[in-house]
């Protein structure tokens, strides 16, 4: 058994390990949502549906530049997923017309127990706090 | 839900109860974390064993593409969960493995909607 490498200040080591795995999960659920919608039913609710493809996107890459320390893209690949939950949450809620189907962030997540709300701001929250000292 | 997968419910709540207390007293899993979620994972395998027979025997209008990938995603998540902890020996690590713990009973509940949606 090796030791653990000596903290490297990245930003997917330490508690960024459990971030980053959290981004993975939903990367995977928003990626794998959006392609079946895209395939059996993009026409019944389009903006939505390509909301999730969007949701989908910005998860991929911010899983990725978090485990790769890449700080800059992973702060705007977070800055865009909350400003995209916010958006997409008070949207969904004013104009339901343009929402008969839910898409990852409508209702501010609520479909992923409000991961999505929550994500993003400990997302911000570490990446910032790492670029201190 | 099918008896299995309350099981293997009532088998991840166990774990999430040893994984939390292992995060708190900041100790790193043992022999019995391990062995336990070994045995968690073979019964995934039945899961997914069982449920490709269900859901390829008769399908009933579910979607089995739907439901094929929420039984892999099951499957799958234990052990990236684990490969993902492996360089990460402080409770960091055991938190990634709680979180996988913590997804399973979710696809638990999707597989069950998708299953009895359309029933």
């Amino acid at each position: 058994m090796s030791e653990a490498p000596v903290e490297d200040r990245s930003t997917g080591s330490g508690f960024g390990r459990v971030i980053v795995f959290v981004y993975g999960v939903l990367a995977f659920a928003a990626a794998g949502r959006a392609s079946f919608e895209l395939v059996s039913k993009f026409s019944k609710a389009p903006v939505p549906y390509a909301l999730s493809v969007l949701a989908a996107a910005v998860y991929v890459v911010a899983t990725w530049a978090l485990a790769t320390d890449r700080r800059r893209v992973a702060l705007v690949a977070v800055s865009f997923e909350l400003t995209g939950v916010l958006a997409v949450g008070f949207a969904s809620l004013l104009w339901t017309s343009t929402f008969p189907e839910a898409s990852v962030w409508s209702d501010f997540g609520i479909g992923y127990g409000w991961v999505p709300l929550v994500l993003p701001v400990v997302g911000l929250w570490w990446i910032l706090r790492g670029s201190r000292t | 839900m099918t008896q299995l997968q309350l099981v293997l419910s009532i088998l991840c709540a166990l774990e999430l109860v040893l994984l939390v207390v292992l995060i708190v007293r900041d100790r790193l899993p043992g022999r019995l974390t391990y062995g336990s979620l070994v045995l968690l994972e073979l019964g995934l395998v039945a899961q997914l064993v069982v449920g490709l027979s269900m859901v390829l025997d008769d399908h009933r209008g579910v979607s089995v593409a739907t439901y094929v990938a929420y039984l892999v995603g099951a499957l799958v998540i234990l052990p990236l969960a684990a490969g993902w902890a492996w360089a990460e020996r402080t409770r960091n690590g055991t938190a990634v493995l709680l979180v996988a713990v913590l997804v399973i009973p979710v696809l638990f509940v999707r597989l069950h909607d998708i299953w009895s949606t359309h029933v």
